[in-house]
């Protein structure tokens, strides 16, 4: 019997140390909504972009400090009139076909975002006029007019490189099977189950790669994403709540990694779009500074967010070299608030503020309205689901309306097409020609001086009109095992697996 | 009996159609705008306009809910919004997700509420039948949500006996599926059970009250036997009419209970759905639950007669 047992024990010792080096290294990550569909050219979620780093490699890849960095391009250069940006193409790089990524490959794409009609990726590429390859891995983008946000489009979707093969068979379908040439190649998707990804073996970098295969499973309640990755279910978890940090510090095999984020969180005041624009709140600018002064950012951050976000007042946060240094984050100043109230002729002023039905916003929204009301602002709370609140703001039928912005690497990102009289998504309807004509001109030079000069004087005249009143930055909070390391943490939240380890 | 079930399910058919425009009127008189949920934060006019032309949103309602029905019945559910699937292979991805979740919740339910209802009838009020009511009312108040969660910190977090959710196919992996989906099958199974077992226990109390359980007595059989074969055989009607309807409503998926557990059944599906404003997937959906609930209502039926002679001369 005896001798049996250790026969056995031999044989199963045996067995797993055979079976160990195979062993392949898998990394689930606990994303907090599904993606949607997989094509660069089509997708608009935030966890689609987090799938894609590992997915699809673009022209230039972003810092963790924000700068652009080479990824499939090596190096570019623009024109001295700022109306040509010409890029050299890394050699050797396979998509996960084993075509070759070329000049040709790229051409291909770019006309792929630009011209297929179900493409999101228009409006980011409305500066191009043509693409065209200079060599065989050389392209040159002609441009209408300087634009120089293009490069920070090109590190996002807009520059992933998708196999031409692959997207001229697919067609609008290409989300059922993308074939890029990132890190890992797509082998199954479950919809809002799992996305399950495996190491591409002739990836161009593929000595930083040290995971094999990497699940995403969508996890959409915060609590339970942390209980998978507590009970071993999870290697990883993306947007940890604030209120779990604590629990994360107290457990001694987990970790956790937070970076104030790009984008902001914001009130939008109905300033001109159609009738609901027409009341005291919407025309008098003294209302909305007073509406500003009597908020206490930094108490609200402390109390919702529990310390991990930071009051704002501007579209970059305070740690963000375009944030304007001459206008602080305003303290909380009740007596002004009243006398602006007061000159502006009023008491108390009436405001419906529309907001989305999440506990976190509800509770934001209810400090922040216990706070304006001490200084004469009767806030009444609409709650409404995103899809109507999104409706509502776009149609104009709001007076003030709670929105997020998840941010942009080039600072033209989050303000351009917020503020500027025709932007896509100035929902306000606020309209300056002064702002428009600095804005543009920011947007075309290549001086980054030059440009931080015209944020400056427009983030003055905005912080005087008002018709946005930024409340402040997020963070991005991300938990892991204690055994995952060489994870960089980046203020545009994504999770790069290059040079991440388990074991 | 062919003949009997052939004309049930031709009446289904107009209430099919019914819950059909229903359902689809009264999505369209949601508001909110589904090209806009979808166009990305950008929100491109050409590419709003481009999609509102590609899923007919600027025909009229009536003209839209033809197209819809004309697919339908030539095997066509619709492409969804969000993800560019048809919403004929969502619901077949789904559809044995919400079935091995709704058959393991009845497990639960049954093992549960009725050999507690039928220990409640027999041990009418003592201490045991008090016992049963406080549970089941225990069982019904708890929410779903809160005894999930509290289970998954339990068994998952704390003990590491389970997984803490997820989902795996049966066909893949049949020990790992069971174990995915006993915390939520259990959660589901127990407020169901309440139910179960006060109308089993009701039932019961009404059955062993009838005469021929006292001649069954004085005859001298023994309790289990009168209880079981006598008793709970004709105390099963109204418990399989109601264990059928239960099952029916477990087949439009369970919402709370698969967003915790993060079940890719039907009941995430279309609360997703209807956040995203996806139509087709909203509709798909609807109908696939009637016509499920529409079955589990004749099954039921049948059953009646199979378990009650008297009915087999009424058909």
């Amino acid at each position: 019997m005896m001798m049996r047992l250790t026969r056995l024990t031999t044989a199963l010792l045996a067995g797993a140390l055979f079976a160990f080096p195979a062993l392949a290294v898998d990394l689930r990550i606990g994303l907090q909504d599904d993606a949607d569909v997989l094509d660069p050219a089509q997708s608009r979620t935030f966890v689609g972009r987090i799938v894609y780093t590992a997915l699809c490699d673009k022209l230039v890849d972003v810092s963790p400090d924000l700068k652009i960095v080479p990824q499939l391009a090596t190096e570019w250069k623009w024109s001295a009139d700022g109306k040509e940006l010409t890029m050299k193409i890394r050699q050797g790089v396979k998509f996960h076909d084993d075509t070759p990524l070329d000049a040709a490959a790229v051409v291909a794409t770019i006309e792929r975002n630009m011209t297929l009609p179900e493409s999101r990726r228009k409006s980011e590429l409305t500066s191009v006029a043509k693409v065209e390859a200079t060599g065989p891995l050389e392209v040159k983008f002609t441009l209408k007019a300087p634009d120089v946000t293009l490069l920070a489009q090109l590190s996002d979707r807009a520059g992933m490189i998708v196999s031409p093969v692959a997207a001229k068979a697919l067609g609008a379908n290409f989300g059922s099977k993308p074939v890029c040439a990132g890190p890992f190649k797509f082998v199954e998707r479950v919809q809002q189950d799992r996305i399950v990804l495996e190491k591409f073996k002739d990836y161009w970098d593929k000595d930083k790669i040290f995971v094999d295969k990497v699940t995403y499973l969508p996890i959409p309640d915060t609590t339970v994403r942390l209980a998978n990755l507590q009970s071993g279910d999870l290697d990883f978890i993306e947007r940890l709540a604030p209120t779990d940090v604590a629990a994360v510090k107290g457990n001694s095999g987990l970790k956790y990694d937070a970076t104030v984020n790009i984008g902001y969180m914001a009130l939008y005041a109905n300033i001109g779009n159609g009738t609901r624009a027409d009341n005291p709140f919407g025309k008098d600018k003294r209302l909305r500074q007073a509406f500003s002064l009597a908020i206490d950012r930094n108490a609200m951050n402390q109390i919702v967010y529990e310390g991990t976000a930071v009051g704002g007042n501007q579209p970059f946060p305070p740690n963000s070299p375009w944030f304007n240094k001459a206008l602080p984050v305003p303290a909380r100043d009740v007596a002004k608030a009243k006398a602006l109230i007061k000159a502006a002729g009023f008491d108390r002023v009436p405001v419906e503020l529309q907001i989305p039905n999440n506990p976190v916003a509800q509770q934001m929204m209810q400090i922040l309205q216990a706070m304006v009301a001490e200084a004469g602002f009767d806030v009444s709370l609409k709650s409404t689901e995103f899809a109507t609140l999104l409706d509502e703001q776009t149609r104009g039928n709001y007076q003030l309306s709670r929105s997020d912005w998840s941010g942009r690497v080039d600072p033209d990102g989050n303000i351009h097409q917020f503020i500027t009289c025709k932007g896509g998504i100035n929902d306000t309807k606020y309209c300056n020609a002064e702002v428009d004509k600095l804005l543009n001109e920011a947007r075309a030079s290549t001086d980054d001086a030059v440009r931080k000069q015209k944020y400056d004087a427009a983030s003055v005249i905005l912080n005087e009109d008002m018709p946005i009143i930024y409340l402040g930055h997020q963070s991005w909070i991300w938990a892991y095992k204690k055994n995952v390391t060489g994870f960089v943490p980046s203020p545009d939240g994504m999770i790069r697996l290059q040079g991440v380890k388990k074991g | 009996m062919p003949v009997y079930i052939g004309k049930r399910l031709l009446v289904a058919i107009p209430t099919l159609l019914i819950i059909s425009i229903f359902v689809f009127s009264l999505q369209k008189l949601l508001p909110g705008d589904p090209i806009l949920a979808m166009a990305g934060e950008e929100r491109d006019p050409a590419v709003i306009e481009f999609l509102r032309d590609k899923y007919r949103l600027n025909d009229p309602v009536v003209v839209q809910y033809f197209y819809w029905l004309g697919g339908v019945l030539t095997g066509d559910f619709g492409i969804s919004l969000r993800t560019n699937q048809p919403v004929l292979e969502l619901i077949l991805q789904k559809l044995p997700v919400t079935i091995q979740l709704a058959v393991m919740a009845m497990f639960f339910a049954m093992l549960i509420g009725i050999p507690i209802g039928i220990l409640a009838a027999v041990r009418k009020n003592t201490f045991i039948d008090y016992l049963a009511n406080v549970l089941a009312l225990t069982g019904l108040s708890i929410p779903n949500f809160w005894l999930g969660i509290m289970l998954i910190l339990l068994i998952s977090v704390q003990l590491g006996w389970l997984p803490a959710s997820g989902y795996e196919s049966i066909f893949v992996d049949p020990v790992r599926s069971l174990q995915t989906m006993v915390m939520p099958a259990f959660v589901l199974g127990n407020a169901l059970a309440a139910t179960l077992m006060r109308h089993t226990r009701s039932a019961m109390i009404g059955v062993l009250s009838a005469d021929y359980i006292r001649t069954a007595r004085a005859k001298g059989l023994s309790p289990r036997e009168i209880i079981l074969s006598h008793g709970f055989r004709n105390a099963l009607l109204p418990v399989v009419t109601l264990s059928a309807l239960l099952f029916g409503e477990l087949l439009a998926g369970a919402v709370l209970t698969e967003q915790i557990f993060t079940i890719p059944g039907f009941g995430k599906l279309i609360v997703d759905a209807v956040f995203n404003r996806d139509y087709a997937v909203v509709q798909g959906v609807v109908l696939c639950t009637a016509v499920g609930f529409i079955l589990m209502n004749l099954f039921a039926d049948i059953l009646y007669v199979l378990l009650n002679p008297r009915l087999r001369a009424a058909l």
